[in-house]
């Protein structure tokens, strides 16, 4: 068990995605990057939701600024995917620094109606400000990065450019879940899990509560903000429905779904949620009513998640054997 | 400066739509003060009983007569709903963690705005106005509508004798006494369960009403779920969540706000929204009426 | 040490804590007692920022606290235990701990470090004084009662407090584990030169402990003194000792 535990799992999770192109399928690939992106979006959106033990309605917002960022920058103001990546995450963090001062003066009952009304407030802006995010039109044509320095190198040179972008998609993820992974095992982490256990406590050895709060809240907006600017040039277009409610749901059940209580948990809920979405609305447009049946399911049934159901399992498991 | 007229028609459309979110609101309110349950679904009760209340003047063959009885009829059959949610449902998860209640009313956000869609489509939905009341009047320069009038003495009616309710029955005092201290609710040997289905079904009685309510103002659309939950989220920040006059206040500020903002920003309104939320958050993070929460 | 001057407190018009003024000196082990309902948790959550006084002011080691958010009041030396437990369930004992000093030294903002190893050597050290270092590993959610009350203990200790307040620290326990509880308090702060100030409902205990006795009854101090003292004054012989027989 311990020689399984001491494997690198991360890099070999990377590895392993990595080679998803050479399947040669362009549908794997396509469905491997929307994994990927939401993955790095969910597993932001529980540093607050399993770390913190803040529920966030509202993590859209900061999705949808990350991705109207990168797509404005590229699209209109030319700006290369080495600056328009980064500005992503920062402008997100900014916004999510602005909402979350509010949001964290309030109790938790409060923080989950107003990460909710900020998001909408942002969504109304988006949807109707024709001349800046095109509205309810949208802002289609987001032009890839210029990957061409990949076509030189071996192995991988002669994919297609999406699977390029798929390959970069996964590094940069790749170093995302690595430094989110050193943020929650810091001594920082560890005081965001005794504000997640009991604030009061928290408060008594000398913790300021809220200010941990925001941080964690910019810290994970600005996350979401790069998850956000990948996916705008993946779906080769920014739409204000990506920071609609249903957006927020979709992530916040994802995190639930894989098991909020374990760090990978979002990224598998991602992993399975999308494939079951693959599955599914090829036979019904009524996805939210799935969405929200699992949920219901998952609240009454199983409250930690696949991860969680698993972990339960080989405890049982090792259990039996000692027995 | 604009026309007297123009403010005055602003005004009083600000404060027409200010008693239908004050409907909304006050139920949200009311459950979160005795269960401690925020209901996500409360908008999605509004929105029931909007496309309820058109399904039964459709069932009526259109007669604009039947529009009180739909109303009527919207309003008991989303209670109803409410009620069996609760029962069925949500009582298993009280006790429990917080977030699990509200992922559980969230879920059920989805769940009935999708439904709604299977049943009723995804199209514009109108109802129009009742019989008596579908004429206007001409005040101050101002075309009111007798239905938006009548809306205007409905809204601060139903908010007296709500209070009247809270300050002299039996059923008020116990709720006032959960609001405060549920402990003591044991003591005063209240039947809690009952009370506590009493209350989500009154809550979800008048977000029913104010859906059938609105159906002749404003059209009946997918979507107008979220949109009102967002607003009477807003409103009982602003009005301060659990405390009654505080949501009617919240209602009007909001209204009022609504309505003059376009002044301000012209194509963002919401925006002055968002200023006067951040401003009472700042001041008053409880809400201008409320309490601080005990935690 | 720890100086209150005439709080005041009052919720919906009823005097919860109606002028209170007691001080404690260094070194000293004092107790608050009183009948349920005559402020005394009330009077704890004022000294500890929990509640923001009407009127009157708090000092610990002469300088004013009063109104300060609990986080800084911490800051400045004071520990605290609650009636209710109150430690990080689902953190192990080890992290409950750790967790403690690593805001007290001011490592909570370190977003780099990791956090594993961090002061393993003093946290082992506390819970080896407290008896709990073989369980260090386990879900503190999981301990016994009287485990979890020990536990706490260790988290107000590990904010290295010169006052500790302790809120009903045997509450709930059995005798036997009351009387290791209190050996153990004393032990700690005889040990670590604390003062302490605590409320208790167990007579025994408290006359068996503390060097100095404050008696509340509805919001008002009606004696003050030692033990001896408090035991012969006759208005708490009526209004406490006498109810409770």
């Amino acid at each position: 068990m311990s020689a399984l535990r001491r494997l690198p799992w991360g890099l070999l999770g990377v590895l392993a995605a990595l080679s998803v192109p050479l399947l040669g399928s362009r549908f794997y690939t396509f469905v491997a990057t929307d994994v990927a992106i939401m993955a790095l979006f969910a597993v932001s959106l529980n540093l607050l939701l399993g770390y913190t033990g803040l529920v966030s309605f509202g993590h859209a917002a900061y999705f949808g600024v990350g991705a109207y960022t990168t797509g404005l920058l590229m699209k209109m103001a030319g700006v290369g995917f080495t600056l328009a990546f980064p500005a992503a995450g920062l402008l997100a963090g900014l916004f999510a620094l602005v909402f979350g001062f509010f949001c964290v003066r309030v109790t938790k009952i409060y923080f989950a109606m107003l990460t909710l009304a900020f998001a909408q407030i942002v969504w109304a802006i988006c949807f109707k400000w024709n001349d800046v995010t095109g509205g309810d039109q949208g802002m289609p044509e987001i032009p890839y990065p210029d990957l061409a320095w990949m076509e030189r190198l071996p192995l991988v040179g002669d994919l297609q450019t999406s699977d390029h972008f798929y390959l970069l998609t996964v590094v940069l993820v790749g170093v995302c879940f690595w430094l989110l992974r050193r943020i929650v095992g810091s001594p920082f982490g560890r005081i965001l899990t005794t504000i997640r256990e009991n604030p009061e406590r928290a408060e008594f050895i000398g913790v300021h509560v809220g200010r941990w709060e925001l941080i964690a809240f910019v810290l994970s907006g600005a996350f979401a903000g790069l998850a956000g600017g990948l996916f705008g040039i993946f779906n080769r277009g920014v739409f204000a429905d990506f920071v609609y409610w249903t957006k927020s749901s979709e992530v916040l059940i994802m995190a639930i779904l894989g098991g909020m209580g374990y760090f990978y948990g979002p990224a598998v809920g991602a992993l399975v949620l999308l494939v079951l979405n693959q599955q599914i609305t090829s036979y019904t447009e009524y996805w939210p009513l799935v969405l929200g049946s699992i949920l219901i399911v998952l609240l009454f049934a199983f409250p930690g998640g696949i991860v969680g159901a698993l972990d339960a399992g080989r405890r049982r498991l090792a259990r039996l054997r000692r027995a | 400066m604009p026309a007297p007229s123009f403010l005055f028609a602003q005004a009083l459309s600000g404060l027409t739509a200010a008693m239908f979110l004050f409907l909304v609101a006050s139920g949200l309110s009311l459950i979160f003060g005795v269960l401690r349950v925020l209901n996500f679904a409360h908008g999605s009760f509004y929105m029931v009983g909007a496309y309820l209340a058109w399904q039964i003047v459709h069932w009526f063959g259109r007669d604009p007569a039947s529009f009180w009885w739909a109303a009527v009829g919207a309003a008991v059959g989303v209670a109803l709903l409410g009620g069996v949610v609760e029962r069925v449902l949500l009582r298993h998860l009280y006790g429990k963690e917080e977030l699990y209640q509200l992922l559980f009313t969230y879920a059920l956000v989805l769940i009935l705005s999708d439904a709604a869609k299977v049943l009723w489509g995804t199209g514009q939905l109108s109802v129009s106005r009742p019989p008596g009341i579908a004429g206007a009047f001409r005040f101050l320069d101002t075309t009111i509508p007798y239905y938006n009038l009548f809306i205007l003495l409905l809204g601060p009616a139903i908010a007296l004798g709500f209070w009247l309710m809270l300050g002299r029955t039996r059923t008020g005092r116990f709720i006032r006494a959960a609001a405060l201290d549920r402990e003591m609710l044991g003591a005063l040997g209240v039947n809690v369960s009952r009370l506590y289905t009493g209350v989500f079904v009154l809550g979800s009685f008048l977000a029913g009403l104010g859906g059938a309510l609105v159906t002749p103002v404003k059209a009946i659309v997918p979507g107008m779920d979220v949109e009102i939950i967002v607003e009477a989220f807003i409103v009982v920040v602003i009005g301060g969540l659990g405390s009654f006059w505080g949501t009617f206040l919240g209602a009007v500020i909001y209204g009022q706000v609504l309505s003059f903002g376009i002044l301000v920003f012209p194509r963002f309104s919401i925006f002055s929204v968002f200023a006067l939320m951040a401003v009472v958050l700042i001041i008053r993070p409880w809400g201008l009426l409320g309490r601080p929460l005990k935690t | 040490m720890l100086e209150v001057r005439g709080v005041q407190k009052a919720f919906d018009g009823f005097q919860a804590v109606a002028g209170v003024s007691l001080s404690v000196a260094r070194g000293e082990i004092a107790a608050i007692i009183g009948p349920n309902g005559a402020g005394k948790t009330t009077l704890f959550n004022l000294v500890t920022g929990h509640i923001r006084p009407d009127a009157g002011s708090v000092l610990l080691e002469g300088r004013n606290i009063t109104g300060l958010p609990p986080h800084q009041v911490c800051r400045r030396g004071m520990g605290r235990s609650f009636q209710r437990t109150n430690i990080f369930p689902r953190l192990s004992v080890f992290q409950n701990v750790q967790a403690a000093f690593i805001s007290h030294r001011g490592r909570g903002l370190d977003l780099l470090s990791r956090v594993d190893r961090l002061y393993r050597d003093e946290t082992d050290a506390l819970l080896a004084s407290l008896g709990l270092l073989e369980r260090a590993g386990e879900m503190s959610g999981f301990l016994s009662h009287g485990a979890q009350k020990q536990l706490e203990l260790g988290i107000a200790l590990a904010s290295e407090p010169k006052l500790l307040l302790l809120d009903e620290p045997t509450a709930g326990m059995s005798a036997a584990e009351t009387h290791e509880t209190i050996r153990l308090i004393s032990r700690l702060a005889r040990e670590r030169d604390l003062t302490l100030l605590f409320t208790e409902h167990d007579m025994d205990v408290v006359f068996s402990i503390a060097q100095r006795i404050t008696v509340l009854h509805q919001g008002h101090v009606i004696a003050e003194g030692a033990p001896a003292e408090v035991r012969s004054d006759p208005e708490v012989r009526r209004v406490y000792l006498g109810e409770r027989r």
